[in-house]
């Protein structure tokens, strides 16, 4: 079983990197993209748990690890 | 009195604080090693700068799972001295030991240069020997210090005193250009509601022989070794 878990700036929160990115984007010519936010991604192999615990624990593991939930947020999906 | 420095992999500014606490003021200081899970008799603790396990996945998020945390979870909650300078503040907002977090620098450049910070408030055990007000010259050496925070908790902060340094001009003057990394409201160090937990970005410990350019870090330590020779004769 893998889980696949994105983590996010929050969208109140502003985010540097992503501003960068989408000037220089946009000083290479590419004026149509207004936004750029920069997040995680993380691919994670999990081993024998049932498709509930494994949600449950891929969801506390985001929330206390992968995500500083102060600035951050996070999704996940587990695939089997 | 003794002093402890925690070391943790990619710590390189626990030599410094060692030098500052133990050549400069001439008190005991030992290095902590990370593992370690054991803090009797130590009276103040600090988390000093660098780059714990390498930044990896936020600065700080994965020192703060280090065995030597959670005695220095159970020594500040027993109201034990912690000073946590520049990665020490990283990893003590990531242990939910002050509250906020940090964002890369406003300019996304690791900056490293001399700053000014004013002493917003001498009620803690970190500035009690300074003067209100007072404008202290020291460097910062950090890509994420861009202070951030819910709104709620930047007033309560603001509240209980808990803003202890703020970026100033040479001269004291709040403003956005003497904001070196974007931090909100110019903030620089922090204390949690029980004043025994200190955060900053500047290092103190740069600043603490004329060689250096400046002595202005050297206020941070003594006020710590006052509060703890008071605390010591308050309970003899």
């Amino acid at each position: 079983m893998k889980a696949n878990i994105w983590v996010m700036l929050k969208p109140t929160v502003l985010d540097p990197q992503g501003q960068a990115i989408q000037h220089a984007l946009a000083s290479f010519g590419y004026r149509s993209v207004k936004d750029v936010r920069q997040g995680k991604f993380f691919v994670m192999e999990l081993n024998g748990l049932s498709r509930e615990e494994a949600e449950k624990q891929v969801e506390r593991i985001s929330r206390e690890v992968l995500a500083n939930p102060v600035i951050e947020q996070f999704r996940f999906e587990i695939v089997d | 009195m003794k002093f402890g420095v925690v070391v943790f992999p990619g710590s390189n500014c626990d030599h410094d604080a060692h030098h500052a606490v133990g050549a400069v003021l001439g008190h005991q200081v030992e290095f902590i090693w990370h593992q370690s899970e054991n803090l009797d008799g130590f009276d103040a603790v600090i988390l000093p700068g660098g780059f714990s396990y390498g930044d990896y996945l936020r600065t700080g998020a994965i020192a703060r799972f280090s065995p030597v945390m959670r005695s220095v979870e159970r020594f500040a909650h027993r109201g034990g001295l912690v000073l946590g300078i520049c990665n020490g503040f990283q990893i003590l907002l990531e242990a939910g030991l002050l509250p906020g977090a940090m964002l890369r620098n406003r300019g996304l450049r690791f900056i490293c240069r001399d700053v000014w910070i004013r002493v917003e408030s001498t009620d803690t055990p970190f500035t009690l020997a300074a003067e209100p007000g007072q404008v202290l010259r020291v460097p910062i050496a950090h890509s994420d210090g861009n202070y951030t925070a819910e709104p709620e908790t930047l007033r309560e902060l603001e509240r209980n005193d808990q803003i202890v340094f703020r970026y100033t001009t040479a001269d004291g003057r709040e403003d956005a250009a003497a904001n070196p990394n974007g931090s909100m409201e110019n903030i620089a160090g922090i204390v949690n509601r029980e004043r025994n937990v200190l955060g900053m970005m500047p290092h103190p410990e740069r600043a603490v022989e004329t060689i250096m350019g400046s002595t202005d870090g050297l206020v941070v330590f003594r006020s710590m070794v006052q509060s703890l020779l008071r605390h010591a004769q308050a309970t003899a």
